[in-house]
């Protein structure tokens, strides 16, 4: 590519932030925006000018946004506390209003924790079920269940707002 | 009052207007340019700036300022030949250009006759680069005609090329080609437009500020 990446930075950085923050809360979300377009800038002369930019950062994106969450999933620490084996949020807060899938992104962040986590990381990151499995915890088939039962519920919620 | 002031820079802008997800994304966006500098992934800085001539923009490689554009010359054009025959690792802010754009604005309130910030000329070859290197020899206050310039730099005859190579200086403001003026005695043509280089001929004839700082 041999255009100016500043053009990059500004008509994509907020899907990109986006992305980020499906998989992460806060500071996680930025410091995975600033490593994903760093990335993409050392990247950026070598890359083929007949690359679709957008999909291209919403992949690195989201693998640099999973790095993070693995990272962070290898350090917790397990306390007793309840709840906080499964405390890493995976969904952080929508500024909205965004561009777009305003609905979408809240009927993702209205569903179930266990159900809502499986979707954006097998869904949006592109992990395989036995991934997300060892990262939200339970089985394989479990994860895959939590998953279809996400989706369904979502096109449930977002198929009767658009039906309005 | 200053002069040159912020222009389309991502920081004032979104401050001052904007939801919450842009003012995040004004500040990440300065937050990577800094990392991009840290990390020697900044090849091409730029800012663009008010001034008495317009908005200009300023960009600078590692080695200096490369680029002074007028908004007459359309700065995604020269942001484009920027990122094409340079680098296109190009980001818009960032402390480097803070000297040059310093010194602009001193200029501009007439209290600075000269500049002393790196220039990189990798973007004049030749007799055009020939030509921008003798045009800092012409003092701040006076004008050479084309002629004149023609035989300074050993080309008597060049007059027409001596005038190509001033319209097309890669940093004008910084080298003065606002300085070259017709034979007769008219102000001839410029890059930033013929009213800018009236503006800039009547700024340098103007008695200097008193009590500012030695340029």
């Amino acid at each position: 590519m041999n255009g100016p990446f500043e053009d990059v930075v500004r008509v994509h950085g907020g899907t990109v932030l986006r992305v980020c923050r499906a998989v992460l809360a806060g500071h996680d979300a930025q410091d995975a925006w600033s490593e994903t377009f760093l990335a993409a800038l050392r990247a950026w002369p070598g890359l083929p000018a007949d690359v679709n930019v957008e999909a291209w950062l919403v992949t690195v994106a989201r693998r640099k946004a999973i790095d993070e969450l693995r990272r962070r999933t290898r350090q917790a620490a397990p306390v007793a506390e309840p709840g906080a084996l499964d405390g890493v949020p995976l969904l952080g807060a929508v500024a909205g209003p965004g561009e777009r899938d305003l609905d979408l992104w809240q009927a993702v962040r209205a569903l179930p924790d266990k159900q809502r986590r499986v979707v954006v990381l097998h869904h949006l990151g592109g992990l395989p079920y036995a991934e997300v499995a060892g990262l939200v915890g339970g089985t394989d088939a479990a994860a895959r269940r939590a998953g279809a039962d996400g989706v369904a519920a979502l096109r449930r919620i977002y198929g009767a707002r658009e039906a309005r | 009052m200053s002069t040159v002031q912020d222009g389309r820079g991502g920081d004032v802008r979104d401050t001052l207007a904007g939801t919450h997800e842009e003012r995040l994304l004004a500040v990440l966006h300065a937050r990577l340019v800094a990392r991009a500098q840290d990390e020697g992934l900044l090849d091409v800085a730029y800012r663009v700036v008010d001034s008495p001539v317009g908005r200009v923009l300023v960009a600078a490689g590692d080695a200096g300022v490369l680029r002074v554009a007028f908004e007459v010359q359309g700065h995604d054009a020269v942001l484009d030949d920027l990122a094409a025959r340079v680098s296109p690792r190009v980001l818009e802010g960032g402390d480097r250009l803070d000297p040059v754009l310093r010194q602009l604005d001193e200029y501009f309130t007439g209290s600075r006759t000269s500049f002393d910030v790196p220039v990189d000329l990798r973007l004049a070859r030749g007799l055009r680069r020939d030509v921008v290197e003798a045009l800092p020899r012409i003092a701040y206050g006076t004008t050479a005609s084309y002629t004149q310039v023609a035989a300074a730099v050993g080309r008597p005859a060049a007059v027409r090329a001596v005038a190509t190579a001033c319209a097309l200086n890669p940093v004008p403001l910084l080298v003065p080609c606002h300085r070259v003026v017709r034979s007769d005695g008219s102000t001839g043509r410029y890059v930033g437009g013929d009213e800018a280089k009236r503006t800039l001929l009547a700024l340098e004839r103007t008695p200097l500020v008193s009590g500012a700082p030695e340029a």
